[in-house]
């Protein structure tokens, strides 16, 4: 039976997911009851909240910077970031280090966020990834790449590079 | 055994580019007159080295250029020829020609044939010129040889390379291959020397050759390829046919290479053609800079952590059997200790230190050139050459100097006609200074040509909007409209200078190194623009001080005194400004938690902190503080690599604790709260 144009389309397409679609791994963490996930292969590291030394004239949500071995590293609230109500840190607080492609200048930079807690390690296939919905310019969505789902949950996947380059940093 | 010869490259460029500055050097220095043989052995032993190296390593476009010019200085060397003005500027042509092969090879590129040719043909028609005896001498040969080139010869050629052959970087394949471009090449090689395979050391030579040369070949043209080892083998090179064949030459390993290369005087004129060629085949290596270090400053480095590792075993002793009786020697240990730690930091940083010769001796040339070009007459003089700085700080000085002196060449020094006329000596003069003043290094480029004319600045500064008609300023602030960018008062605008681009990059780099520029001038007499840079970039002496939580550090060269403020000498300027009476100064007062939102300082009254007077671009001001740390030598971070510049904060560092403290930038707090 010969394909029709469109089907044999279909069917590359088809084909072509579920090559490229081995799934990536995402961190994901909570941060005031919503869940976030973060390519895994861009975080460094996780360590515990420790006070950070601030910075003067920076953006609110720049809690300051760390000492990570010998490196300079710029610490963010997301929370804050997020306009999400503040909270106290707590034990549980956690610092993940990530490290982001500038998309302005194109250097490697690192950079450390401050989350609630980190939630699992969970694998989303790019054909289980949902485009973000229009809010209109009100949320800050520029900033997520997708949604995906982690067990009944809504996961949003962000784009760091995005999110974490001169953006908003540099305005200061 | 093959030896990567790519690996040694490197080196040779960088001896190359030495001993192309020394010849320059030199010929500057035989052109001012003052030069006896001594330099002019100098000029030639640089050349014969770069020729020796770039033919060992195959850039045969650079060691044939290079031989001509040795040729010519090897006849000013034995006296035959004198060397003329017109000489001289032939030869500083060729080193910079000289210079751009050398570059391209190394970096690759492109090597502009003409610019080749030019000089070349200038050196030989030098060469040619003025007949001498030598020249008639030498030309013989040349005639000879070409006769010569158009009968085919076969050369019958000995070659047996001494055992150390190979230690030298020589490679016989090498030459072989090299043979076998010239014509039709067969042979044999005699291996009856080889020595069993336990006994063989395979960086010895044990070979010899005898082979036969068949082709238009000339005598010279075998003799070019042996010449780089010709001390370390036995050559015998035979013509067997033509008429020529009585000819046997036989090198001995004695005869030195000088003497053979004035025998070998004739000069092999390869068509442009053939040195792009081989150029081209020089792949680009990536440079990567390296450093050289006096071997005592390396052998103060191991006596350093010699003492160390001393103090080190001491304090381990201590520690596996401790009581408290024994406290005193661990406090004498830590001590120790830390002496030790910080000599051995102060020589690690004194590898990094380089003599400032290393810009100050383009300088002369550049001054020869331009004062040529402008027709004016310029005496360069140079004070504190060895002063040393920091190889980044080197590095990124060149420019801004480059463009300071040029400027003073086109601005400041005058026309000879005019110099006359206002009673001064004709040869104007421009003196280059370096010396250590407290931690920094300044440098002063001082003219005493026509100086800066104040008027004329604030007349364009306020032309150009950047001052309001009618401002009082003072002379450093008058000065300063110099530097800002698009500001040019020369009359006309040159080649060399006067487009006002430059003045204000020039502040910029020297701002970027931490450094500040001072101008001064007095119309009629004379310009001082003075540098100030730090000694180092790595590393500071820094006072730390707290204001609320928050931890500074101060650089301690900014700071003049620090003074527990009292009531009486604070006083208000229209309501809002402060100042501190100090002596018979007002010092305006910069208060840290509020430049920088503090918001736990404890200090709100200012009897209650610390008053830390700072000076920076010639300012004083009162840095006010909540309290006094330590001093510490601190290593400069940036905070640039992964946040953003910050505004009043020049870096950050990591204190001993492993927290992180920023470091106060003290010009830019300055202009923060202007």
């Amino acid at each position: 039976m010969m394909m029709t144009a469109e089907q044999e389309n279909e069917a590359i397409d088809q084909e072509q997911i579920t090559e490229a679609d081995q799934g990536e791994e995402y961190l994901t963490f909570s941060l005031a009851n919503e869940e976030y996930g973060v390519d895994i292969l861009r975080v460094q590291e996780l360590r515990g909240w420790e006070p950070v030394t601030r910075v003067p004239n920076s953006p609110d949500y720049v809690k300051g910077v760390l000492n990570l071995r010998g490196a300079i590293v710029p610490v963010i609230d997301l929370r804050v970031r997020f306009n999400l109500p503040v909270e106290d840190y707590s034990s549980l607080t956690v610092v993940i280090v990530l490290a982001i492609k500038d998309k302005k200048d194109g250097n490697e930079r690192i950079i450390s966020v401050v989350v609630d807690e980190i939630s699992d390690v969970v694998k989303a296939k790019m054909s289980e990834i949902q485009a973000t919905p229009k809010f209109g310019s009100a949320l800050d969505i520029e900033y997520i790449s997708g949604l995906a789902d982690a067990d009944g949950k809504m996961l949003m996947l962000l784009d760091i590079d995005t999110m974490l380059s001169v953006s908003d940093m540099q305005q200061f | 055994m093959a030896i990567d010869m790519e690996q040694f490259h490197q080196v040779f460029f960088e001896e190359s580019f030495e001993g192309l500055d020394v010849m320059e050097t030199g010929l500057l220095n035989l052109d001012n007159g003052d030069a006896d043989n001594e330099e002019i052995n100098t000029i030639f032993r640089a050349a014969h080295s770069i020729k020796g190296g770039s033919g060992t390593f195959g850039f045969q476009s650079i060691s044939d250029f290079t031989h001509i010019m040795e040729t010519l200085l090897d006849e000013v060397r034995d006296g035959i020829r004198d060397l003329t003005h017109e000489g001289i500027n032939v030869l500083l042509k060729s080193v910079d020609c000289l210079r751009m092969m050398m570059t391209a090879a190394s970096e690759g590129g492109d090597v502009d044939d003409s610019e080749v040719k030019t000089n070349f043909d200038a050196l030989q028609n030098i060469l040619g010129s003025e007949s001498s005896s030598a020249t008639e001498e030498i030309s013989e040969p040349a005639a000879d040889s070409t006769a010569q080139a158009s009968a085919e010869t076969v050369w019958k050629i000995s070659f047996a390379p001494h055992k150390n052959f190979m230690q030298f970087g020589n490679d016989p394949a090498r030459i072989i291959r090299e043979l076998a471009t010239l014509g039709k090449l067969s042979g044999h090689v005699d291996t009856d020397n080889v020595p069993e395979f336990t006994d063989l050391n395979p960086e010895d030579m044990f070979l010899s050759w005898d082979l036969e040369l068949k082709g238009e070949v000339t005598k010279e043209q075998i003799d070019d390829v042996f010449s780089w080892v010709e001390d370390e083998s036995d050559i015998s090179i035979t013509a067997m046919s033509s008429d020529v064949s009585s000819q046997t030459v036989k090198k001995q390993t004695d005869a030195t290479v000088v003497k053979s290369e004035a025998v070998k005087a004739p000069v092999k004129a390869k068509p442009a053609a053939a040195v792009k060629a081989s150029d081209k085949k020089e792949k680009s290596t990536p440079a990567s800079s390296s450093i050289r270090v006096g071997i005592d400053k390396i052998d103060d480095l191991i006596n350093m952590v010699g003492e160390l590792v001393i103090t080190q075993s001491m304090l381990s002793m201590l520690g596996e059997d401790f009581n408290m009786t024994r406290l005193e020697k661990l406090q004498e240990g830590l001590i120790q200790l830390d002496r030790h730690t910080r000599e051995l930091q102060e020589s690690v940083m004194q590898i990094r230190m380089v003599p400032i010769s290393f810009t100050f001796s383009r300088f002369p040339r550049m001054v020869r050139d331009l004062s040529e070009k402008l027709d004016k007459k310029i005496e360069l003089v140079m004070h504190g050459e060895n002063t040393e700085l920091d190889k980044t700080v080197i590095e990124k000085i060149g420019d801004p100097l480059v463009h300071l002196v040029r400027n003073s060449v086109d601005h400041g020094i005058e026309m000879p006609e005019d110099r006359l006329a206002a009673g001064k000596p004709e040869t104007g003069t421009i003196q280059l200074n370096a010396f250590h003043r407290g931690g920094n290094i300044v440098i002063e480029i001082t003219d005493d040509g026509k100086g800066i004319d104040k008027d004329v600045i604030l007349a364009k500064g306020i032309e150009k909007g950047l001052v309001e008609a009618g401002a009082k300023l003072s002379d450093q602030q008058i000065y300063d409209l110099l530097f800002n960018p698009g500001f040019s008062t020369a009359a006309e605008i040159t080649d060399v200078s006067g487009r006002g681009v430059g003045m204000d990059v020039v502040k910029k780099n020297i701002m970027s190194l931490g450094g500040a520029i001072e101008t001064h001038s007095v119309k009629g007499q004379g310009s001082i623009f003075s540098i100030r840079l730090p000694l180092t970039l790595a590393i500071l002496d820094g006072q730390s001080v707290s204001v609320g939580s928050d931890n500074y550090i101060i650089p301690l060269v900014s700071i003049v005194e620090s003074v527990q403020p009292k009531k009486e000498s604070l006083n208000m300027v229209a309501g809002k400004g402060e100042t501190y009476k100090l002596r018979d100064e007002y010092l305006p007062i910069i208060r840290i938690r509020d430049l920088f939102n503090v918001p736990d300082a404890k200090a709100d009254d200012l009897e209650e902190g610390l008053l830390v007077v700072v000076e920076a671009d010639g300012k004083r001001f009162g840095v006010f503080v909540d309290d006094l740390l330590g001093q510490q030598q601190v290593v400069i971070k940036s905070l640039e690599s992964n946040y953003k510049r910050i505004n009043g904060v020049s870096g950050a560092t990591i204190l001993g604790d492993g927290s992180v403290a920023l470091i106060l930038d003290i010009p830019s707090l300055i202009r923060m709260s202007d």
